[in-house]
């Protein structure tokens, strides 16, 4: 046993045992962007195939890098973006008058308000 | 380690501790959104790190740096596309299909460095994780595909079974770690290539017997697995970022898998295993014991406009059928009418855990009408009409009594009402698979209908009274 795998193997074991505490009490309105969050995390393997990259040297090896960054680069991206699309409904619905910086909000900004005054009304 | 190994390795760390922060940050609405830039900002760093190390490296051909760049790019776009265009409705599959080209990754990275290794004699240690890495990505990566299909509707959502499947399930699982064991005392790589065929084909055959309601669960139990994946690939390469990174969401993950079956009143294993029904398309018409009365769309929309108090229960139908829209409108109308009208939003109502807010703050529903379970409950007693759309088993008073699958389920409290009104397709079960007592109570009137239609309709009467 080498002393970097001994070193890799307890990074990964504190690793987990912070996985584990760091989500605990979360209510269940943010298990949908908490699921997409971690989701965009493990989009870090793109990491690991930028490294393919580094020792491909022929084509199989060429095809394997273009695949794997694409796949993983479509997961970080798309991950952060769809997170973040969730999250601006959240915080456009918990204050539905300061909606104007949301793409979202732009379609519905003259309905959001107007429906809230009817609502203060009945 | 020379200077430039130092500033890579703490950047990666760097990249690390901003992942941690990030999900902790995750854990409440108000800061959910800083957390989310949080561990965004990791993942750039992370990113150009690895760039730098490429760069570094000095071994790239320019082949190698097209193929990269190319690459990350169609990558890149694809995800951006889909993350703008897709519908909120329709964000549960999107994530799936995010998972599985995670997983896929993941496993290639496993493969490359199995096929380049080879011929050279490779350390027995390497080889486990690579094994894992491999399965592990390759089960997520077809299961999470099947598991986006089913929701998306272009494979059927409830459980699919055929005379046999259990056996394959269980023949590719003895494959693939067979084949593994196999590859540690002797390298192969067309062992490597049976052992990816038997665990896609596992990953098929775990998550198509599973219901189309569970598949939120599911989801997030194969999300842990990817980054699981990902936390070996780390091992394969030797790379900080990739182990922590990875066992975070394998950790985290896991967690989040069980706050979501918990909320839902099931159990991991129940699911896996195959549990009862599906919520996506039960039975037609199958009459549980009692009188069930049903309404045309007339009588509801006149009990609806001379109500003072209205409660809207919106469950998975609603978001099923996408009438988060119609929903809204229906609301708006009898708002004017002077109605109060007010949205009851159990925990799990929708899709999955939390999706029912994200959907109807998309249809534009202002913030306080939308009550958790906790506030609404005690106004029932004083509600004229409960609206209640495609939701069952959150509204199921058996689940206030012991002995049945529903049982101890946190419930909304909609049999205190005056009276209700059910919009539901058929008879058909929730996923909990019992009759809804609900439905027979006298006060009860069942609409027949899916939900867009229902609503349209109800809103269309409602015009004509008022006109």
């Amino acid at each position: 046993m080498t002393t970097v795998l001994l070193t890799d193997i307890v990074i990964f074991v504190l690793a987990l045992l912070v996985g584990f505490e760091v989500i605990s009490k979360v209510p269940a309105t943010l298990h949908t962007p908490l699921m997409s969050a971690a989701n965009s995390i493990h989009g870090i393997v793109l990491a690991g195939a930028m490294l393919i990259a580094v020792t491909a040297h022929d084509t199989l090896g060429y095809i394997l890098a273009f695949i794997a960054c694409a796949f993983a680069a479509m997961n970080v991206v798309g991950g952060y973006v769809v997170t973040g699309r969730m999250l601006k409904m959240f915080h456009r619905s918990r204050t539905p008058v300061r909606a104007a910086d949301t793409e979202a909000a732009v379609s519905g900004n003259g309905q959001a308000p107007a429906a809230a005054v009817k609502g203060g009304q009945a | 380690m020379s200077a430039f190994d130092w500033i890579t390795q703490l950047l990666y760390v760097a990249a690390a501790s901003c992942f941690v922060l990030g999900l902790h940050l995750m854990n409440s609405p108000a800061t959910a959104r800083r957390g989310n830039q949080v561990s965004s900002t990791g993942m750039i760093v992370a990113v150009a790190t690895t760039l730098a190390l490429v760069a570094h490296a000095g071994t790239v051909t320019t082949t190698g740096w097209i193929v990269m760049i190319a690459g990350t790019l169609l990558g890149s776009g694809a995800g951006l596309y889909a993350a703008r265009k897709v519908e909120m409705t329709a964000m549960p599959q999107l994530v799936s299909i995010f998972n599985a080209v995670g997983g896929g990754a993941a496993a290639l990275v496993g493969i490359d460095d199995y096929v380049r290794l080879a011929s050279g004699g490779i350390a027995e240690s390497t080889t486990i994780f690579t094994i894992l890495d491999v399965l592990i990505g390759a089960v997520t990566f077809s299961g999470s595909i099947i598991a986006a299909g089913k929701l998306q509707g272009l494979i059927d959502g409830s459980p699919i079974t055929f005379p046999g499947s259990r056996a394959v399930n269980i023949a590719a699982a003895l494959v693939a770690v067979g084949g593994g064991i196999y590859m540690i005392a002797t390298p192969s790589v067309i062992v490597l290539v049976i052992i990816i065929l038997a665990a896609l084909t596992f990953g098929v055959t775990m998550v198509l017997p599973i219901g189309g309601a569970d598949m939120p669960v599911v989801i997030s139990l194969l999300n842990a697995f990817t980054g699981t994946a990902v936390a070996m690939a780390g091992f394969v390469i030797n790379n900080w970022a990739l182990i922590i990174a990875g066992a975070l969401v394998g950790a985290s993950g896991g967690i989040l898998t069980k706050l979501m079956a918990d909320a839902m009143n099931r159990s991991i294993r129940n699911i896996i295993v195959g549990g009862f029904g599906t919520g996506d398309s039960g039975p037609a018409l199958e009459g549980p014991g009692g009188d069930v009365r049903s309404i045309q769309a007339d009588d509801a929309a006149i009990q609806l406009a001379y109500a003072q108090k209205v409660i809207i229960v919106p469950g998975y139908g609603l978001a099923a059928a996408q009438a988060q829209h119609q929903v809204a409108e229906l609301a708006a109308l009898l708002e004017e009418r002077g109605v109060d009208v007010s949205y009851a939003i159990h925990p799990v109502a929708g899709r999955m855990p939390g999706h029912m807010n994200v959907l109807l703050a998309e249809a534009n529903v202002p913030y306080p009408q939308l009550k958790e379970m906790d506030e609404i409950n005690p106004e029932f007693p004083r509600t004229d009409v409960a609206l209640i759309i495609g939701a069952n088993d959150v509204t199921n008073p058996a689940a206030r009594r012991p002995g049945n699958p529903v049982s101890g389920m946190p419930i909304l409290d909609v049999d205190r009402a005056k009276s209700i009104i059910v919009i539901k397709r058929s008879m058909g079960h929730g996923y909990a698979g019992i009759d809804n007592e609900l439905y027979v109570d006298p006060k009860t009137s069942m609409f027949f209908s899916d939900a867009k239609g229902a609503l349209t309709e109800l809103t269309a009467a409602v015009k004509t009274l008022v006109a």
